[in-house]
């Protein structure tokens, strides 16, 4: 009988515009996807006021993508998702790792299955994670070639973590990230990009998640940052062995405390909630809160 | 010495490529006799007289084209000699260009699809999964039926060994079949000889494949499918394609702002209601077409766009993404893609071209650089071209370094030493390079291909370079067949289709409603001008006080009206009355200030073009004259020509008036115009009696602003007629404010602005406010308002009167925009969630 464990996500999202707005079109990543390691029990989207259409499909990346539309006047719009998970998911221990080395190929040459399409593009710069001069120099001592993945991991995470303090409010959705080389300081979505972009200077596959993060801290131990919030971390691709999801923001591996629900190249292709709206506001007040809380797992 | 004539002149000029008229044995290609001959009877004073009717024929249809990033459109240059081929030899290239078509669609449909070209290695990944174009938004999206690329335009170049390859695919939203067309139109009519000595392929067959084309892409659940054109707004470099293109199809010509999306549909926004659209023809760069998915700062999309393509209710052709073929990383892998998809060998060669990604291309690459063009592999992406052998050996050093470090975002490219054809420039015909642009469509299955296409030939002698915006000049290309030919298809053949006529959209009405406003505002400001003018002229010489002080009044009434402040007002007026020709001068040629002239056309010019396809092409003929008139005035020029100018200008808004009353349907579009029309006439009629009559003059002198006011109100003949010879307030005030027979008074305009807005939906508040004030004209006691003067010699009452009458105007306008316009709100992005 494996160790499952079973949450309740409740994500809220709520804007508060200073005028009226006539019409308002919504693209939502809020419902968790059905991958190993997690199976959905449920999942819904729930917009207020009622929405006129609501529909999702599967994206390109494999993700449950949601469209909304509402064409009565709102002042207030909020977004709520709701979801139960099973979270199966151990984590490799890091000498796993080491079977493949740093440069190595293998997985993004042609095979008899073909070609490994998701590896060949997640070596490539995308739109808010381009090649960067700085991090490579930065990533460079960590990830020579042929260097056992599994150690150079390891000490990449230990080095962001070393280098890096968790601040929010100093970086926006913008900020780009030879800024953040410099300021060394930033949020989970900060340093996912940067540790995606330098696994990729490497050559190393590397891909954006984001979901949710268990917040119950074990007695004595500190609470862990990404709590009541949305949270973001990294994929790699160790050839041979499979992706493994890292968290550089909480400097360890990913494993049943983490609900993942959704994968892109970045940030851009997997935003929480992004929409565009008519209308004359000029401000809006956002407030988001994100609650994980766990749940007897259903047993077969 | 013996004088050569031009084909002979042409012959003796080095010709460093294949030559389209000249073989290499120094004589004209049989295909081309007929031409030279033509050339020659010509000589160079009667080609001139050819390209200048051609240009005037330009301009009577106002074809113009906008360059990346300039304010001001140019006329579309175009050569008047066309590049001829002949039957057989198009045949073949015909062949080759539809098969490229078939195997650029099925390219595209395995993107965007299984990718199995990219699985299996037939394409490295990194050719599409690094290009911009490629929208991953996108996936598995389809249009019905057995074809994804919808059209196609493909430039060719003719090489030295007489071969046709192609130099690039346009797929994303190619341009210039409209100008293809139009440059026949005047080609043919500037060579009428030439052209009917000829049997010539028709144009007319591949836009009627376009239309046909277009309904076959709707969604099956559409019964009779509505199309609409999207397009990129008035200031896009190819506006005038996109309009004529639109003209041609019968299809309504839109903007983003028109459109709305609910229940995943698409919708054209209409004053009197929504009309479901089952088809668009993009001519929006995909990336703007949704900025809900797509870039968000786009105000040329429509939100939703791409849900509502998901769910299959609309089909957008060309497909959003199809840029992706837009890629000359492709080029190297077409000939084992086509044996892939199609089973076919490739027919038509595409320019050597060596991808960088691939080790052994790079070093060729790095080893013959000078000798290529290098391009990165996405538009839009760094500089575009780079020609190897123009660059110093840091730049080049440069451009290497850059390209190693990614690499599979460049090409090498050979260049195309592409032939010459003759051209006409400053009196001599001489040979410039040629790139061709053809077009495909699909259609039952398979694709059309336009008979001909869109030549463009280089701006410079000896300049291997040619593209529009380095200011390439046009040709026709004449395919010459011995067919016999078919009677071509009329329009009205086609199935009838598209969106219910005279569907307005806000933006329209608002286009509209400001065309005639402007249209009014530029004819009363000309009015008015040509008054001060000629008063000017009767009374600067004359001894008489009266005329002086008469004219001393209108310089200022000139300035109020028009609200060009300080002006002949103010304490700097004096000294402008005193010599009022330089700012006489400016309120019509500046088109920066508000009020001149110049600035009522330049708007009422800019507003033709955002609702281009209501209008009668006839339109152009006027604004091009208008524009004209204006256009040749300098600071300097002196009064004569001023006053021709102000002429020409009345006579181009007369004759714009009178297409609007005699050629456009009564729709609602055309009661929009009408109402700005009315509205802005009442407004200026009221400015004008009040900026003049306000303040009491002498009898005499008033007698001459009344005077002036009547030829200002182009109501002096009716005025003579009816009252005394001597002018008074009174009447004038009858014959201007409430007689509602006079087409010029106040009282006429609110009948019909009352008649026009009792076809527009929900206008019943409109209308009562119109009535309020047609009463408050009809029960105004003219007589009393007239001889009421204080001791300002002023008349109070009048100006309460006129000022409470204006300001009545001005809100009954504002409520017209509020009832109808102001739901233009530009969509804006959501904050976004970070975590």
């Amino acid at each position: 009988m494996s160790s499952a464990h079973a949450y309740q996500v409740v994500h809220l999202t709520e804007y508060a515009y200073d005028a009226v707005v006539n019409q308002s079109h919504g693209r939502a990543h809020l419902l968790p996807r059905d991958e190993a390691g997690q199976r959905v029990l449920s999942r819904t989207v729930e917009i207020a006021p009622t929405a006129d259409e609501v529909h999702d499909h599967v994206d390109f990346y494999g993700n449950r993508s949601t469209y909304f539309r509402l064409t009565s006047p709102h002042q207030a719009l909020s977004v709520t998702s709701t979801s139960r998970v099973e979270v199966d998911r151990t984590a490799h221990p890091w000498e796993a790792m080491d079977v493949a080395r740093v440069g190595d190929r293998r997985l993004l040459e042609l095979e008899n299955e073909g070609v490994d399409l998701l590896a060949r593009e997640l070596v490539l710069p995308s739109p808010m994670v381009p090649r960067t001069a700085g991090v490579a120099a930065y990533a460079a001592p960590v990830l020579p070639a042929g260097r056992p993945l599994g150690e150079a991991l390891q000490d990449l995470l230990d080095q962001l973590d070393k280098d890096f303090t968790y601040t929010s409010g100093v970086t926006t959705v913008s900020t780009p990230l030879e800024t953040l080389l410099e300021q060394r300081t930033g949020v989970c979505q900060d340093f996912a990009h940067l540790m995606i972009c330098c696994l990729r200077s490497a050559g190393i596959a590397a891909r954006y998640v984001s979901g949710y993060l268990q917040t119950m801290p074990p007695p004595g131990k500190p609470r862990l940052v990404g709590a009541d919030a949305s949270h973001a971390w990294v994929s790699a691709l160790v050839p041979g062995l499979g992706w493994v999801d890292l968290d550089p923001t909480n400097h360890q591996l990913v494993d049943h405390r983490y609900i993942v629900v959704a994968r892109g190249r970045d940030y851009s292709d997997v935003p929480p909630l992004k929409g565009v709206i008519f209308t004359k506001s000029e401000k809006s007040t956002l407030r988001v809160s994100v609650d994980v809380q766990p749940v007897t797992p259903v047993l077969f | 010495m013996i004088k050569l004539s031009l084909v002979e002149g042409y012959c003796a000029q080095p010709r460093p490529a294949f030559d389209e008229m000249v073989g290499p044995d120094g004589q004209v290609r049989p295909a081309w006799e007929d031409l030279s001959r033509v050339l020659d009877q010509l000589g160079p004073a009667g080609l001139d007289v050819t390209a200048a009717t051609a240009s005037r024929l330009l301009e009577g249809d106002g074809v113009v084209y906008r360059a990346i990033g300039d304010d001001a459109a140019q006329q579309w240059p175009l050569d008047p000699l066309p590049v001829l081929l002949e039957d057989a030899e198009w045949g073949a290239l015909e062949r080759g260009l539809n098969q490229r078509a078939r195997l650029l669609d099925a390219l595209l449909t395995d993107l965007y699809r299984a990718r199995t070209v990219l699985r299996r290695g037939l394409l490295p990944a990194e050719t599409v999964l690094a290009h911009t174009g490629f929208l991953r938004s996108c996936d598995q999206i389809r249009v019905p039926g057995p074809r994804q690329l919808f059209t196609v335009a493909m430039d060719l170049a003719r090489d030295a060994d007489g071969r046709w390859v192609v130099l690039h695919d346009r797929a994303a939203s190619p341009s210039g079949a409209g100008f293809a067309m139009e440059n026949r139109r005047v080609t043919s009519r500037v060579l009428p000889g030439l052209y009917g000595d000829h049997r010539i392929n028709r144009l007319g067959p591949f836009f009627a494949a376009m239309r046909l084309g277009l309904q076959e892409v709707a969604p099956s659940t559409a019964e009779a499918p509505r199309v609409v054109l999207l397009s990129s707004g008035p200031m896009s470099e190819t506006a005038y394609d996109q309009a004529f293109l639109s003209q041609l199809l019968g299809y309504p010509l839109v903007s983003g702002s028109d459109l709305s999306v609910r229940e995943g549909k698409v919708f054209l926004r209409g004053i009197d209601g929504p009309e479901q659209v089952d088809v668009i023809l993009r001519r929006v760069d995909s990336d703007f077409c949704d900025p809900l998915e797509l870039r968000p700062s786009s105000q040329l999309g429509v939100p939703g766009l791409l849900e509502a393509c998901r769910l299959g209710s609309v089909s957008v052709v060309n497909g959003l993404g199809s840029g992706v073929l837009e890629n000359p990383a492709l080029l190297p892998y077409l000939p084992s893609l086509s044996l892939a998809l199609l089973g076919e060998e490739l027919v038509l060669p595409s320019a050597a071209t060596l991808w960088c990604g691939d080790p052994s291309s790079l070093r060729q690459v790095r080893e013959r650089i000078d000798e290529l063009v290098l391009k990165p592999i996405s538009r839009g992406f760094s500089r575009s071209s780079t020609f190897g052998w123009e660059l110093s050996a840091a730049d080049r050093g440069e451009l290497l370094a850059q390209i190693e470090a990614e690499p599979h975002l460049w090409v090498g490219q050979e260049a195309v030493a592409a032939s010459t054809v003759p051209t006409f420039e400053r009196g001599q015909v001489t040979p410039r390079s040629m790139v061709l642009r053809t077009f495909a469509v699909a259609r039952g299955g398979d694709y059309e291909v336009l008979s001909g296409g869109l030549v463009r030939v280089a701006a410079e002698r000896d300049s291997v370079l040619v593209s529009a915006q380095a200011g390439a000049i046009a040709k026709d290309a004449w395919v010459l067949t011995s067919r016999p030919h078919v009677v071509p298809d009329t329009w009205l053949d086609a199935p009838a289709a598209g969106v219910r006529h005279g569907v307005v959209s806000p933006r329209m009405a608002e286009d509209l409603f400001w065309l005639g406003r402007y249209t009014e505002r530029a004819e009363a400001t000309t009015r008015l001008l040509r008054t001060v003018r000629d008063r000017s002229g009767d009374f600067t010489q004359s001894p008489e006080p009266a005329g002086a002080a008469c004219l001393d009044a209108l310089l200022q009434v000139l300035t109020t009206v028009t609200g060009t402040w300080p002006g002949f007002v103010g304490p700097t007026g004096a000294a402008r009355r005193e010599a009022p020709r330089a700012e006489l001068l400016a309120l019509v040629v500046d088109a920066r200030r508000p009020g001149t002239l110049a600035h009522a056309v330049q708007h009422l010019t800019a507003s033709t073009h955002a609702v281009r396809d209501q209008l009668s092409p006839d339109t152009w003929l006027v604004i091009g004259s208008l524009e004209a008139a204006l256009r040749d005035l300098e600071v300097d020029s002196d009064e004569v020509l001023v006053g021709q100018a102000l002429t020409r200008s009345l006579s181009g808004l007369l004759a714009l008036a009178g297409l609007s009353a005699e050629s456009m349907v009564r729709d609602l579009g055309w009661r929009f115009l009408e109402t700005g029309r009315r509205l802005e006439r009442a407004q200026q009629v009221v400015a004008l009696l009040r900026a003049a009559l306000v303040e009491q003059r002498p009898a005499d002198v008033d007698g001459l602003v009344v005077e002036s006011v009547l030829m200002a109100a182009e109501s002096i003949i009716t005025y003579r007629r009816r009252y005394a010879p001597r002018a008074d307030v009174s009447t004038l005030l009858d014959l201007l404010l409430v007689d509602r027979e006079n087409p010029r008074s106040v009282a006429h305009q609110l009948d019909r602005l009352a008649g026009n807005l009792a076809h527009l939906p929900s206008s019943e508040g409109l209308r009562e406010s119109v009535e309020r004030v047609a009463v408050s004209i009809r029960t105004a006691d003219v007589h009393g308002l007239a001889a009421a003067v204080d001791g300002f010699r002023r008349r109070p009452q009048l100006a309460v009167y006129l000022g409470d009458l204006g300001s009545r105007l001005r809100s009954l306008a504002l409520d017209v925009e509020r009832a109808y316009f102001e739901d233009l709100l530009a969509p804006s992005s959501l904050v976004e969630v970070i975590a």
